[in-house]
């Protein structure tokens, strides 16, 4: 007899959870996406970047850094992109370049997005004082500068990779806080989130499998947009020569060429093609999910 | 109103307070002291020395004594002195902040007037040409790296089309009279406010575009159209004003970053501003300097998203109090 209770009430909360996220909605998400020509478009594209990525540099084993033709050679003299002040070749260092590129963006989008989730959630959900320290928190970072606070970062410590992926996180996680605290505030009164509780729920698994999987379609959207931003931010401090000197990415090369670029347009303009397409993509994903999440809002 | 008001500058006040800590914590853990730096220009290092010297500038006092001091001179205006130039910091904060406000300004100011009017023009025929374009562009101002599209913007309008001038703020040397001097300016600066100007006219566009299409659908622009106002009246005197506010909260939250693109900027057509300061005293480690140009930056921010709330309140009077 004493199981029996327990036993009926195991149900209810598995029912009450599929109520909550209902499949169908997925499987319609899905389905609006995969019915976009330029969001599918974008998947693939950047599918075939993330290929380049893992295998370019397998299937172009030469060192980007070695000079392999006359400086500042112009594109289909030597090389297929041309070669820069130092006889590197351009298309080499795209190639190579994407690896360290995508992986920097995505580490850091990752931290950026969990220190952003867990704050804006806590903030969102507890209320009250909490969410009042975290939001002064929160506008204390949004006066600084992104750029220009991540570039003292580095210089004060490093430009180690680690400090270049802390800083680009420490310095832009506040959207994702302020966007996840917005979307609590508004789901934490539902009543699936009252039941849950009454039906004994703590905090950690309310705001964890109850409230966020209902957060999730405006974060998903954002994280996705916010890859692109993170590719675009970490180009800048590379541009600027603040990253790793060892690992070449795209921003660098068009930083390592700035003294030479109006001799030579192709040592600046091909990487910058490079960051401008996978952005671009990684947009029109952003935008076929935005869609296929909200199908009343289409062309906004 | 009046208590929101300054509600808001205490806010400010603190958050500029809370600067100052970051600034002495990140001071302090940066390699190397000011004695350091000193002793290293002398080319020696007689610890006696050192100590004296830590002891004259009270760095061998508890830490707390020292960020109260530290805050003491900072809220006084005293930024301390560059490792490498010699200047203090305030003073060379003060001499590149107006080319860097001139850009921000400029290119915010033609962000959002553009902006606003090609959302605009592109509601007013959302199936239109025009209204795709917007699109299209809105995309493109997301995924294009600032600086590239400066080096680019330069490629054809200074080297191939020599138009514009390609670096720095003037001529040299300079033109003779006021009115040729400002015009030299002038043309100096077209390019780069028109580099940072692009990118948030793309988004400005779009967000204008959204909520224009939003506002011609509300009952009260009906209303107008069938008092027979012309489409202009209705457009540019009941929408227009409801249209621009999204436009303005999201220029006014985005302060920091078109900040960070002029930094950007700035290093490409070589303007003497906050920028290239910031990169060359982070070249240098002359970490008083670029510890100054984030309270610098900080500060201004601060102002500015103050300005920005009271113009909002001005604009939509249904708001009394932003927290």
């Amino acid at each position: 007899m004493s199981d029996k209770p327990s036993a009926n009430v195991k149900p209810v909360f598995a029912i009450a959870e599929v109520a909550i996220q209902p499949e169908q909605r997925w499987r319609d998400t899905i389905r609006l996406f995969c019915a976009n020509r330029a969001a599918l478009f974008g998947l693939v594209a950047v599918a075939v970047f993330v290929f380049v990525g893992l295998f370019g540099p397998v299937i172009f084993p030469a060192d980007p850094f070695d000079p392999v033709a006359a400086p500042l050679s112009a594109p289909g003299e030597y090389t297929l992109l041309g070669t820069d002040y130092l006889g590197r070749d351009v298309f080499l260092g795209i190639i190579h370049g994407t690896r360290p590129t995508l992986l920097i963006a995505a580490i850091a989008t990752l931290v950026t997005v969990l220190i952003g989730i867990t704050l804006g959630s806590v903030a969102g959900y507890f209320g009250g004082v909490i969410d009042n320290v975290l939001m002064r928190i929160t506008e204390f970072f949004q006066v600084l500068p992104p750029l220009v606070f991540a570039m003292v970062i580095v210089a004060v410590f490093s430009s180690d990779m680690v400090v270049v992926v802390l800083a680009i996180a420490v310095t832009t996680w506040t959207t994702e806080a302020r966007l996840t605290r917005a979307e609590f505030l508004k789901i934490r009164e539902r009543e699936f989130v009252t039941s849950s509780r009454a039906m004994g729920a703590g905090n950690l698994r309310i705001i964890s499998r109850v409230i966020l999987p209902n957060a999730m379609p405006p974060l998903i959207v954002a994280i996705t947009l916010r890859v692109g931003i993170t590719i675009i931010y970490e180009a800048a401090l590379s541009f600027l020569g603040l990253t790793d000197p060892d690992v070449m990415t795209w921003g660098k090369m068009i930083g390592l060429s700035r003294d030479f670029f109006f001799d030579a347009w192709w040592t600046v303009t091909f990487p910058g093609v490079a960051i401008l397409v996978v952005v671009l993509c990684i947009a029109l994903i952003g935008d076929g999910l935005n869609d296929a999440f909200n199908p009343k809002l289409r062309g906004r | 109103m009046k208590g929101a008001f300054l509600q808001r500058i205490m806010l400010g006040a603190v958050l500029v307070v809370a600067v100052i800590v970051l600034n002495f914590l990140l001071l302090q853990a940066a390699p190397g002291d000011v004695v350091d730096s000193m002793l290293a220009e002398g080319g020696g290092g007689d610890p006696k020395l050192a100590a004296q010297l830590r002891e004259s500038y009270g760095l061998d006092q508890p830490i707390y004594i020292q960020l109260f001091k530290y805050l003491g001179r900072v809220l006084s205006g005293d930024l301390g002195f560059s490792f490498y130039y010699d200047e203090t910091v305030a003073e060379l904060i003060v001499n590149a902040l107006p080319t860097t406000l001139m850009l921000t300004l400029s290119a915010l100011v033609v962000a959002v007037v553009m902006g606003t009017l090609f959302g605009i023009y592109s509601a007013m025929n959302p199936r239109g040409l025009f209204s795709h374009f917007v699109t299209v562009f809105s995309l493109f101002g997301y995924a294009t790296p600032v600086f590239w599209l400066g080096m680019i913007i330069l490629l054809v309008f200074a080297l191939h089309l020599p138009w514009f001038p390609a670096f720095g703020i003037r001529s040299i040397p300079e033109p003779d009279g006021l009115l040729n001097r400002t015009l030299d300016i002038l043309q100096h600066l077209v390019l780069p406010v028109f580099t940072l100007a692009i990118l948030y006219l793309a988004s400005y566009s779009r967000i204008s575009r959204a909520s224009m299409l939003d506002v011609l659908g509300a009952d009260y622009i009906r209303t107008a159209r069938t008092k027979g106002m012309s489409e202009f009246v209705v457009i540019f005197k009941h929408a227009l004003k409801n249209a621009a506010l999204p436009v303005v909260t999201l220029a006014g939250l985005q302060l920091g970053q078109i900040f960070s693109g002029a930094v950007l900027v700035e290093t490409v057509f070589s303007l003497p501003g906050v920028g290239p300061l910031l990169y060359e005293s982070i070249v240098r480690r002359d970490y008083p300097v670029i510890l100054g140009v984030l309270f610098g930056a900080a500060t201004t921010t601060i102002v500015a998203n103050i300005i920005t709330d009271l113009l909002y309140k001005k604009m939509d009077p249904r708001i009394q109090s932003i927290t």
